[in-house]
């Protein structure tokens, strides 16, 4: 088990020095290697580009000018990713009090199993696909169509690899919370994302051809 | 001894948990018995573990052009 002291890395440790002494423009090199953790965890919340950029670049100002009062408690990494977490709640908030309120409220069914949907052969998506478009944008729509709860623990945990003791630090929850909302999110993508979802078995529906491969 | 049989709820309970190896290796070996003789059960295992896959892809959740331009100005401006 390492000590809290040994969570800062080296080279952030130095670059931290330099920008809390002064030199400012340090601080875009610190931040640099986390940029698309940044953005996808405000997007997790939020859902859309535009909003998502606006709140990277508010939790990054918001790092900047905390940096003095980071402890190396946590990796340096979890801790700008918990203030970008933070900052999208609160801009989701902002924009929509009773519709987060709504949403937040809805999560509170974990208990129980989730059953997949469908055993039908498992035709693989080869990565190669998303290098297009539709596809990046049905795996992406297919994110965002989970609930919050669900979202929020698969983008940190399957997008950013961040590890579960990383995410109940980000999200103040249980390691058997991560673990369960995990597990569900990625079956219920599996359900969204299957070739099932063609609609080919389903009884009365006629044929949809939703993978175009 | 024989490997204790398990159910296909108990193995879909567990999928997520075996993807990230946060089992024993006793709950392994009885999943790994029972995708041996069961066709849907490896086919939600195969499922889960291509969508993982392709959520950790760097493609998806790329993040929009300009973007870290955009940042490095917005910290360059500051008072």
């Amino acid at each position: 088990m390492s000590t809290p002291q040994s969570q800062l890395r080296a080279d952030e440790a130095e670059l931290i020095k330099s920008v809390c002494g002064g030199a400012r423009e340090a601080f875009y090199e610190l931040i640099r290697p986390y940029e698309r953790m940044i953005y996808a965890t405000a997007m997790s919340v939020v859902k859309n580009a535009a909003d998502a950029e606006e709140v990277a670049q508010e939790a990054v100002l918001k790092a900047l000018s905390n940096l003095a009062s980071f402890r190396a408690e946590s990796k340096f990494s979890t801790w700008l990713i918990q203030i970008t977490y933070n900052e999208a709640k609160m801009k989701l908030r902002k924009a929509r009090p009773q519709l987060y309120d709504s949403i937040d409220d809805q999560q509170q069914t974990e208990d129980g199993d989730h059953w997949p949907k469908d055993f039908a052969d498992w035709r693989p998506i080869p990565s190669e696909l998303l290098e297009q478009d539709e596809i990046r944008q049905a795996v992406q729509g297919a994110i965002n169509s989970l609930s919050p709860h669900y979202r929020e623990v698969l983008v940190l945990r399957d997008v950013e690899l961040l590890s579960i003791k990383e995410t109940t630090i980000i999200l103040g929850v249980s390691e058997a919370t991560v673990k369960t909302r995990l597990h569900r999110a990625r079956l219920l993508l599996r359900d969204s994302l299957a070739p099932g979802f063609d609609g080919c078995w389903i009884k009365g529906l006629t044929y949809r051809k939703v993978r175009p491969w | 001894m024989a490997t204790i049989e398990i159910s296909c709820v108990e193995v879909w309970r567990e999928i997520s948990n075996y993807l990230d190896e946060k089992i024993s290796p006793e709950v392994r070996e009885r999943m790994e018995a029972h995708f041996k003789v069961c066709a849907h059960c490896t086919a939600v295992l195969d499922g889960t573990r291509n969508v993982v896959g392709l959520v950790g892809d760097g493609r998806v959740f790329q993040m929009p052009d300009g973007f870290s331009k955009r940042l490095q100005e917005r910290l360059q401006k500051l008072p």
